[in-house]
């Protein structure tokens, strides 16, 4: 009786303490979204959209973050485009060209294993060093080669996963009507792999805007909408970045606002590939 | 024509397919090539422990944010790790179906959230509460840029990334041993310790270290909030600097003085190697827990 007591009564405290720490990890998510837009809605006004920063590197308190949003969406889409090149060819070798367990699949697994680990001030440091090599200065350009390598990874694992769905029937099928294996990827696989590989696509863009340690040696910063490649660009992060380490409060506050649109924006991109995949997985075979 | 672009293709994307093995090399080769120059000078032991970090005298120990780094990382990994464990036995054993489906994008979110929102929510809420109320409550005085603030930071940001493969790990345990312990009478939290974390105990370990890498590496939420003095923490409240913060911090005149920029080189090549190290470990132990359940 006793022990039958105890058992019930150790189940309890685990389930309570498991409650308890599922609720501390999303009231979490809920604390950060919650306080960051509860923060930024003093300084939040139309203007931060819409025009670059008044008064040189943010002290002028005037004007907006144009500069850094433009620039943010510029680096995010030339970075994750370069990703998309590297990364697509390298998932459909690994899907049906490649013997599944062969010494060279596995190992080009392993790398991106080990890639998607690597933290970004990393390919910040390896960017800078091939920039110097290159001769380059801190410019757009710079920034978009560093941010597809840290984009590369995560892009890759995540079409792995879904074209590895791909069942093998419809690959047979296509390939018993005498199409060739390139006829059958371009065709039949990416077809059919296509919500999947839409959000590793905006997964990748969603950490390439967000990342501010491998663009702060490479990408540069400018109070001005950037119109070459080969220009500095700012970026969301770092603005926000910049902002909070000013002494003075008003522009603290406009540093939560950016804050706040950085995080809005992840949540919309967000939001728009949950939406794609329903209504694109549609004409996809189950 | 056919045939041709196929054989084409097939040898472009056999290129392609060496790329991320050749970026892991170049990365490698050149850390090591810029870190050459001090090495050549200077002991790498010496470097990595020595506590004095005057660059201006060319002094350059790790020591201090070798320290700092230890500290933050633990700290975060404590707090997260029976949080996260918790809760992914929660979702994955105990919570009902609509639950898990709704709290599973709600940890993606929470993966996807940028690291310098973190840093602004740190700064915002974590670094008052160290500093106003745990300080205090423990007899100390802080100014809440601290070890400890960038800990309770890092553990909220590497929930996800234990969660997540935990998930995973516990959907791996076969259904029909849960049954087998549930028939012999064991209660439900019963079956969960002696069958699924029994069964899952080397996947929850690739987890953690997974996390652990994750938090090691992290830069701009730590740099935000961890305060940046570069002198070994004595206790969770005093302020700190860490390996990545270091590089963060002093990217821009690193070129003004000598050895600068291949000390702090070399400081990305340790965090590079760490991480290899971690990584390979973890992955090690997946494929083995993968092959065990087919």
């Amino acid at each position: 009786m006793r022990i039958r007591r105890r058992r019930a009564l150790e189940e309890r405290i685990f389930k309570v303490l498991m409650a308890a720490s599922a609720i501390a990890v999303l009231g979490g998510l809920l604390l950060i979204v919650g306080t960051v837009v509860v923060k930024s809605l003093p300084a939040l006004r139309l203007s931060m959209l819409i025009q670059t920063p008044k008064g040189g590197f943010y002290l002028g308190r005037e004007g907006g973050i144009l500069n850094a949003i433009v620039g943010s969406l510029y680096l995010a889409s030339g970075a994750t485009l370069l990703a998309v090149i590297f990364g697509l060819p390298i998932v459909l070798y690994l899907n049906l060209y490649a013997r599944p367990r062969s010494a060279m699949a596995v190992f080009t697994r392993f790398s991106l294993d080990v890639l998607w680990g690597v933290p970004s001030i990393v390919y910040g440091a390896f960017g800078f060093i091939v920039m110097a090599a290159l001769g380059l200065r801190a410019s757009l350009l710079a920034g978009i080669i560093t941010v597809a390598l840290l984009e590369l990874p995560i892009m890759t694992r995540a079409m792995d996963e879904v074209i590895r769905l791909v069942p093998q029937a419809m690959t047979d099928a296509s390939a018993s009507l005498g199409a060739t294996k390139l006829e059958t990827a371009l065709k039949v696989v990416i077809r059919q792999a296509m919500p999947g590989i839409l959000t590793a696509v905006l997964i990748a863009f969603g950490r390439g805007i967000g990342d501010a340690a491998s663009v702060l040696f490479t990408a540069g910063f400018t109070d001005s909408v950037p119109t070459s490649l080969l220009q500095p660009a700012a970026t969301l992060p770092l603005a926000i970045f910049f902002q909070l380490g000013t002494p003075y409060p008003e522009v603290q506050e406009r540093a939560y606002a950016s804050a706040a649109i950085l995080t809005l924006l992840i949540l919309a991109i967000s939001l728009i590939s949950r939406t794609l995949i329903r209504r694109i997985s549609k004409h996809s075979v189950r | 024509m056919r045939r041709f672009a196929d054989v084409f293709a097939r040898r472009a994307m056999r290129v392609s397919a060496a790329v991320p093995g050749l970026i892991v090399l170049v990365i490698l080769l050149a850390l090591v090539g810029k870190s050459r120059t001090i090495l050549g000078l200077k002991s790498f032991a010496g470097l990595l422990f020595g506590s004095s970090w005057h660059p201006l005298r060319g002094d350059f120990g790790f020591g201090p944010f070798l320290s700092g780094t230890l500290w933050v990382t633990l700290a975060a990994m404590v707090l997260a790790v029976p949080i996260s464990i918790l809760t992914a036995i929660y979702l994955s054993e105990y919570a009902p179906r609509r639950v898990r489906e709704l709290a599973k994008p709600m940890i993606d979110l929470l993966a996807g959230i940028p690291s310098v929102v973190y840093g602004v929510w740190g700064v915002l809420i974590v670094v008052p509460f160290v500093g106003n109320v745990l300080a205090p409550a423990f007899g100390a005085t802080s100014s809440g840029y601290s070890v400890l603030a960038a800990g309770i930071v890092l553990a909220v940001m590497v929930f996800p990334t234990i969660i997540h493969v935990s998930l995973e790990v516990f959907a791996a345990v076969p259904q029909s041993l849960r049954e087998a312990s549930l028939a012999l009478g064991a209660t439900n939290w019963e079956t969960v310790r002696h069958v699924v974390l029994r069964k899952g105990l080397q996947g929850i370990i690739a987890a953690v270290v997974l996390g652990l890498s994750r938090a090691f590496g992290e830069t701009m939420a730590v740099l935000m909030v961890v305060g940046n003095v570069a002198r070994a923490p004595k206790s969770l409240f005093d302020p700190g600097a860490t390996l990545p913060s270091l590089l963060a911090n002093n990217y821009g005149e690193m070129l003004s003085i000598p050895l600068y920029d291949s000390a702090l080189m070399l400081a990305a090549l340790v965090l590079f190697g760490v991480v290899l190290v971690f990584n390979i470990a973890a992955r090690i132990i997946l494929v083995r827990v993968e092959r065990r359940s087919e």
